[in-house]
Parts: structure tokens; sequence; C-alpha cells
């Protein structure tokens, strides 16, 4: 371990040049790429087979085996919080990508059309809008079942206007540009316009917002998980990591639950960190 | 600001009237027999199923059906809980006061918290600005759920001030009760009502008038609380909307994860057993409450701030 320093440097140096020189994002980043790393090949990072019990460490504090204890079955906290970034991460990536092409096709037609079309747009993501997302995501389960795809699909639609208000204002302000008026004078169509002039350039702002969004989709769905609702235990996942550990705080065994309330929390941070320098960055090339 | 009120009132209208249709029809969205989805798999007796389709009046079309269940909402009627064998109104009321409770609780913690980080870090740039903007953007990640084992394994387990479950009896019992489950519900709030004021106030504090009213010696204190938190309000105002969806759909989580029985864990534990009149109406309840109170910030947001007025522009 002791040439641990130039690795690091070496590992982070690309990180850094992508965070343009910021510790904080660049640590996000890193933090970022470790999870992606855990998710994708879980099980070879992973010390035990995130179901295997080990009744002898039930409820065991960190020892060197477990470097986070084991739960109340006797499960090893580590590879489970391993495992569940797995779900963890999918879960909101869906919604993600769902919500913001969703989000985007609502809101540059609304900005491109204007009239009828943008009012009916606008009144629909309104009325979404007074929706809570998670109390969605409740009724959905409540009609189709527990699992993750109620949540997801409910999320995916609460999520679009938030991508949709922000696209639909920033076309708005693309389309009054007069390269835009060069391109219908050239007689290119209003699909091809957008698709390849349009969206490109406005891009990188609902980058920003899909990015923090991600983190909130992750909240929700992990708070669903929790409830009892998404992901059903004996599944990895750190929502119903949390609702089968909280049982055992009583018992003083705080790991099993507060472990993977910590990497939601890291990970929240993370991703919001990444979307505001993203967003800041985009606001100082405006300048 | 008459034509602004009818306005904003038809659309809530439209808002409750496309809910309660959702609410109702997505009974029928349900795989399988609306009477059996209703009863949730409980034994279903023909005389079961039969007290279910006169309920809900299931041999009916369904815009009648509808029309019927609407009629009831509005009178207050709900219909019976399958679990409680219970009137769902009598089932929230009884629950309503914890959860109104525990919303006020947080409500106060937010608005004193959040108003004092953002005012602290506003004012004093540098180390306590760099801290609370931290503190705040750990806040702001932490769901509540892990808020509340964060705070039970703290504060009732380690060090057994505070009781970790249950509702406790009479009001200074209950408010101690409920101090955890406030904070809990509270610290995602505390940090973005936080930013926002530290940011609205930043702005101020940069402006002219803030300026000119310091050159003309009026105290420090003065300064601030009549020219940068008084201009300030606004934005403050505005994310309240936002605060007040977030604590009404919360409740269920931080309930649930204290054992309080409010209205928020009917609403889990409906879901659970599959207790679709519970569910129906809670949800309702919970958008109508959730308009109402942006219509209310909607209402109150011009008396803080004049230029905003809904007439003709006001006197800017």
């Amino acid at each position: 371990m002791t040439a641990v320093p130039i690795h690091r440097r070496r590992l982070l140096a690309p990180l850094a040049r992508i965070a343009g020189g910021d510790k904080l994002v660049t640590a996000a980043l890193a933090v970022l790429a470790v999870l992606i790393v855990a998710a994708a090949f879980a099980p070879w990072i992973a010390p035990y087979d995130p179901d295997s019990v080990d009744l002898s460490a039930t409820l065991s504090g960190s020892t060197p085996e477990h470097l986070l204890g084991a739960d109340q079955s006797g499960r090893d906290v580590l590879s489970r919080l391993i495992f569940g970034a797995r779900t963890g991460l999918l879960g909101p990536l869906v919604v993600v990508i769902v919500s913001t092409l969703l989000g985007m096709l609502i809101g540059v037609a609304a900005a491109w059309h204007g009239g009828v079309v943008d009012s009916v747009l606008s009144r629909a993501m309104e009325l979404i809008f007074s929706f809570p997302a998670l109390l969605l995501a409740i009724i959905l389960v409540a009609v189709f079942g527990v699992g993750l795809t109620a949540p997801v699909i409910a999320m995916s639609v609460a999520y679009a206007p938030y991508v949709g208000r922000l696209a639909r204002g920033v076309a708005l302000q693309e389309k009054a540009r007069p390269y835009i008026q060069a391109y219908k004078v050239q007689g290119w169509s209003g699909w091809v316009i957008c698709v390849k002039h349009l969206l490109p350039n406005i891009a990188p702002l609902i980058l920003a917002q899909s990015a923090i969004n991600f983190g909130y989709a992750l909240m929700d769905l992990a708070a669903l998980s929790f409830l009892g609702f998404g992901v059903q235990p004996p599944t990895a996942d750190w929502g119903a990591m949390i609702n089968e550990g909280s049982s055992s705080l009583l018992q003083g065994a705080m790991l099993p639950a507060l472990a993977p309330g910590v990497a939601i929390v890291i990970t929240v941070v993370a991703f919001s960190l990444v979307g505001e320098s993203i967003a800041d960055r985009v606001a100082r090339r405006e300048q | 600001m008459a034509g602004f009120l009818l306005r904003r009132i038809g659309g809530i209208a439209v808002t409750l009237l496309v809910t309660s249709f959702l609410v109702f029809g997505s009974v029928h969205l349900a795989p399988g027999d609306p009477a059996s989805f209703l009863l949730g798999g409980r034994s279903a007796s023909p005389a079961a199923v039969a007290a279910i389709k006169e309920q809900y009046h299931l041999d009916d079309p369904f815009l009648v059906q509808y029309t019927k269940w609407i009629g009831g909402v509005v009178t207050g009627d709900f219909g019976k809980s399958a679990t409680f064998r219970q009137d769902v109104g009598g089932l929230i009321a009884a629950r309503l006061p914890t959860t109104l409770l525990l919303i006020g609780y947080a409500g106060v913690l937010i608005l004193v918290g959040g108003l004092a980080f953002g005012a602290l870090a506003a004012l004093r740039r540098g180390v306590v600005d760099r801290a609370v903007l931290v503190g705040t953007g750990i806040a702001t990640a932490t769901p509540s759920f892990v808020a509340a084992i964060g705070l039970i394994s703290l504060f009732a387990v380690r060090l057994g001030w505070f009781p970790a479950f249950g509702n406790g009896g009479g009001f200074g019992d209950r408010i101690y009760h409920l101090t955890l489950p406030a904070a809990a519900l509270a610290l995602t709030f505390v940090g973005l009502l936080a930013r926002v004021t530290r940011t609205s106030m930043l702005e101020e504090l940069g402006r002219e008038h803030v300026e000119v009213a310091r050159s003309r010696g009026v105290p420090g204190s003065d300064v601030v609380r009549r020219h940068v938190l008084r201009n300030a309000l606004g934005p403050i105002t505005t994310v309240t909307g936002t605060v007040v969806a977030g604590l009404l759909v919360a409740t269920s989580i931080v309930e649930t994860a204290f054992g309080l029985s409010g209205v928020g864990q009917l609403l889990v534990s409906s879901v659970t057993v599959k207790d679709f009149p519970v569910v129906q109406a809670v949800s309702l309840l919970v958008v109508l409450a959730f308009v109402t109170a942006n219509l209310v910030v909607d209402l109150v947001h011009p008396l803080i701030d004049p230029r905003l007025s809904h007439a003709k522009g006001g006197k800017a």
C-alpha cells in the first residue's frame, strides 16, 4: 500500500480534468466511479455472497472477517452493500433516462409549436407537478403490487415535468436565436432542426438537471423499498437493508441500517455536486 | 385579484377532478376482477362480494360508479375500510391530530432552523458559511428514513434521551415523543430552506438600497431585518410550496419508521394489506392539502411583496 499516493494521482487525473480542477467535484466523480465499478463487478469485489449466512457473526460489529459487521441473519453487510448498489443505481437510471426523454420531448414540442400545443402541454405538466412523486408511486404499488416496476413507472412520469419545464424554457430562448431562423429559411424541417441543432445546444443544462434528478430518484426509490413497496427482501438493496436493519437498532447493532443509509447520502451528494457543477459551467460559458 | 383567485380555484378544481378520476379508476386498471381486488384477496364469501358490489355500485356503468363515489366523497363519506370494518372518514379523523402535530412541529423546526442557518451563512462569510454549505448539502441529501434511523441510533439507543417509538399520551408527552420524528422529517427541508435563504439574502446584501441604509447610519441589525430579510422573503415563500408537498408524503415514511399511528402510516399499512378505500381517501386528501397549501402561498406572496400584487401591477 506504499505506492497509494502515486496510483491515486494517476487514477484521479482524468477525473480531475473532467471536473475542471475542482477538488470536491473530482471526489464526487471518484465516488460515482467506485459505485459503478462496485455495481458492475459486485460478484468479484464482494468478499462474501450477499445471501450467505454466518450465524456465528449475527449482529457482530466491525470485525476483520466482516468489515461492516453482519446483519440479523448473519449476512455480511459490506457484501450486501456492494450488491445493493445494483438495484440502487439501476432503478434511478431507468427513471432518469425515461423522464429525460419524455421531458425533452414535451418541453421542446411546447416551445417549438407554442400556442395551443404549448398551453395543453404546460397544463399537463402543472397537473403532474401537483401530484407528489412518492404518492403516485404508492398508488401504483397499491394497484399493481410491490416490486420495482410500478415505482419506476410512477417516478418516470412524475419526474418528466422537471425536465420538461427546463427544456421548454431553454428551448424558447434558443428558438429566438438567429441560427434557428437561418435553418428555417434553408427549408429544414422542424424535426431536423430540433434534433440536430437545438437539442445539442440545450443538452448540457438538461444533463445537469438529470444528474440532480438521479439523486432524488435514488432517495425516493430507496424510501419505497424501505416501506416494503420496492425491492423485496432478501434481495440486497439499500432501502430494503435499512428496513430489515432498523429492527436491530434497539439491540444496539447500528451498522446493518446505518451503512446503507450513509451509502445513500454519499451517493446523492455526489450526484448533486456533479449536476450543480455542470450547471455552473454552462452558466459561465453563457456569460 | 378576484380574477386570479377564480382562475386558481378553477385550476384546483380541475386538478382534483382529474386526481379523483385517476384514484377511482385505478381500481379498474388493476389486473383481475374489481370486486376481488377491492376485497384484497380476503376470503370472499358471496355475501362479502355482494356487499362490495353494493358499496362500489360495481354493477353500474363506470361513470355512474364514479359519480356515486365522488358524491359520497364530497359529503365526507369515503366508504368503509375493508380491514378495519369502519368508516374511512373516522379512521382518518382519529389519526389526523398526530399527523398534523408532527407536520406543525416539523414546520416550526424548518422555519426556525432554515432561516437561522441561512441568515448565519449569508452574514458570516468564510468558515461559518462553508460549514453551513457543507451541512445543508448533506442535509438535503439525507432522506427522512435515513435521518430517522440515524436519530434513533444516536438519541434513543446510545444516549437514551428520547423514546424511539410510540405516540405518547397527554400534550407534553406527545411533543416529547414527536421530537425525533419531527427532526427526521425536518432535516432535508431545513437544508433546502437554509440554501434558499442564504442565496436570497446574499443577493439583497449586494443591492444598493442596503448600501444606502448602511451609509445613512441605520444600525446593522435593523438593516438585516428590515432591508435584507424583508426583501429576501420572496424566494423563501416560493420554496414553501415544495416543502409542503415533500412534508405531506414524507410523513408516511417517518410515521412508519417511528411506529406512530398517523395518517401517513395508515396509508402505508393500507397499501400493504390492499385496503383500497383507505388508499383512495388518503391520496385524495394529500393532493387536496397540497394544492390548497400552494394556493395559500400564492395568496400570501403579494402580501409580503406588494410588487407582486395580482391587481394591475401594484405600485412597483
